[in-house]
C-alpha cells in the first residue's frame, strides 16, 4: 500500500496525507508536471479529468473540467501560488466557469504537495486545509465518488429523521 | 485540537455502526438530549448491557460521546459541525487514497512499458 500516514485536524479542517513511491523525485514529480500523467490519476473512473491548461509557474494556472456518469462536466483550476521543481508545489484549487477561468463566487482550498527523498524512492506529502465547513462541502462535491457522495448522504438522512428541529 | 489518524477502518465503523437499527434509534434520541444508558435501555427489549455495547459501537464511529455523571453513563450526540467535519475529512481521506492508488498504476504502467 502506497499511503503511510494520514493526519486529520476536525478544528482546523485540515489533512496531511503521505503516500511512499519507489521512484526519483523527478518521476513523481511528473505526476503533477504532465498534463496527461495528472488526467490519469486526478479524478475517478466515474469522473474522469481532463486537463486543458497547464501553466506550473507562480502565478500560472491549471484548468479542468471532470466528466461524470450523466455527462455533467464541473470544472476547475489551480492557482499556483508556489513551484520548486521536482520538490515542491503549492496550489489553491477552487471551482472554474466554462472559459476555465476562476469562478469566485465558490470557495477554494489551498493544497500543498512536497516531494522528499528517502532510501529506495520518495515520500509524497500532500497538505490540505479548507477555509470552512460548508466549503468543504462544496469542494468534496466535486467529483467524489459517487457511493462514498450517496453513503454520506444516506448518514446524513438517517441522523437529520430526527423528532427534534435540531437541524437545518 | 483534534488530531485523528485513521485508515480505511473508520469508515468501516461508520457504516457497521449505522447498520443496526437500534443503534440508529438511539442515535437519534442522543442527538436530541442526552440521555444515560439506564434511560435508553427502557426504549427497548434489550438488557442495560446490552444497550452498553451499541453505545460502545457508536462511540467508537464517534457518533456519540459518553461521560461520567456520578453514578451514571451518559450518552450524547456529536455536535453537528464536529461530525460534518468528521464525515468531510473521511471523505478527502478516500479520495486521496483513490488517488494515491491511481498515481501507483500510472507509475507502474510506466515500468511495463520499459520491459518488452
Amino acid at each position: 500500500m502506497s499511503v503511510t500516514s494520514v493526519r486529520k485536524d476536525t478544528e482546523q479542517l485540515s489533512m496531511t496525507v503521505t503516500a511512499e513511491y519507489d521512484v526519483t523525485a523527478d518521476r513523481a514529480w511528473q505526476l503533477w508536471a504532465d498534463p496527461r500523467q495528472l488526467e490519469r490519476w486526478w479524478g475517478p473512473p466515474t469522473y474522469p479529468a481532463t486537463v486543458e491548461k497547464h501553466d506550473l509557474t507562480p502565478g500560472g494556472q491549471v484548468s479542468y473540467y471532470m466528466t461524470g456518469p450523466e455527462g455533467d462536466q464541473p470544472r476547475g483550476s489551480w492557482n499556483v501560488l508556489e513551484v520548486e521543481p521536482p520538490r515542491l508545489l503549492v496550489v489553491e484549487d477552487g471551482f472554474a466557469d466554462e472559459t476555465g477561468a476562476r469562478n469566485e463566487a465558490m470557495p477554494t482550498m489551498v493544497m500543498r504537495v512536497e516531494i522528499t527523498d528517502r532510501p529506495g524512492g520518495v515520500t509524497m506529502t500532500i497538505a490540505s486545509r479548507f477555509p470552512s465547513l460548508e466549503a468543504m462541502d462544496q469542494l468534496l462535491a466535486m467529483g467524489m465518488e459517487e457511493g462514498l457522495q450517496e453513503a454520506l448522504g444516506q448518514i446524513d438522512a438517517i441522523l437529520e429523521d430526527t423528532p427534534a428541529p435540531t437541524r437545518r | 485540537m483534534v488530531v485523528d489518524q485513521f485508515t480505511e477502518a473508520e469508515v468501516d465503523r461508520l457504516f457497521h455502526a449505522l447498520a443496526d437499527r437500534t443503534r440508529r434509534d438511539i442515535v437519534r434520541r442522543v442527538l436530541v438530549a442526552e440521555h444515560s444508558v439506564s434511560a435508553l435501555a427502557r426504549h427497548y427489549p434489550l438488557s442495560v448491557t446490552a444497550v452498553q455495547k451499541h453505545v460502545a459501537v457508536l462511540e467508537e464511529a464517534r457518533l456519540v460521546t459518553k461521560r461520567r455523571h456520578g453514578r451514571e453513563q451518559r450518552v450524547a450526540g456529536q455536535p453537528d459541525a464536529l461530525r460534518r467535519a468528521q464525515q468531510l475529512l473521511l471523505a478527502y481521506e478516500q479520495l486521496w487514497q483513490e488517488r494515491f492508488d491511481r498515481m501507483t498504476a500510472v507509475l507502474e504502467e510506466d515500468n511495463q512499458g520499459g520491459t518488452p
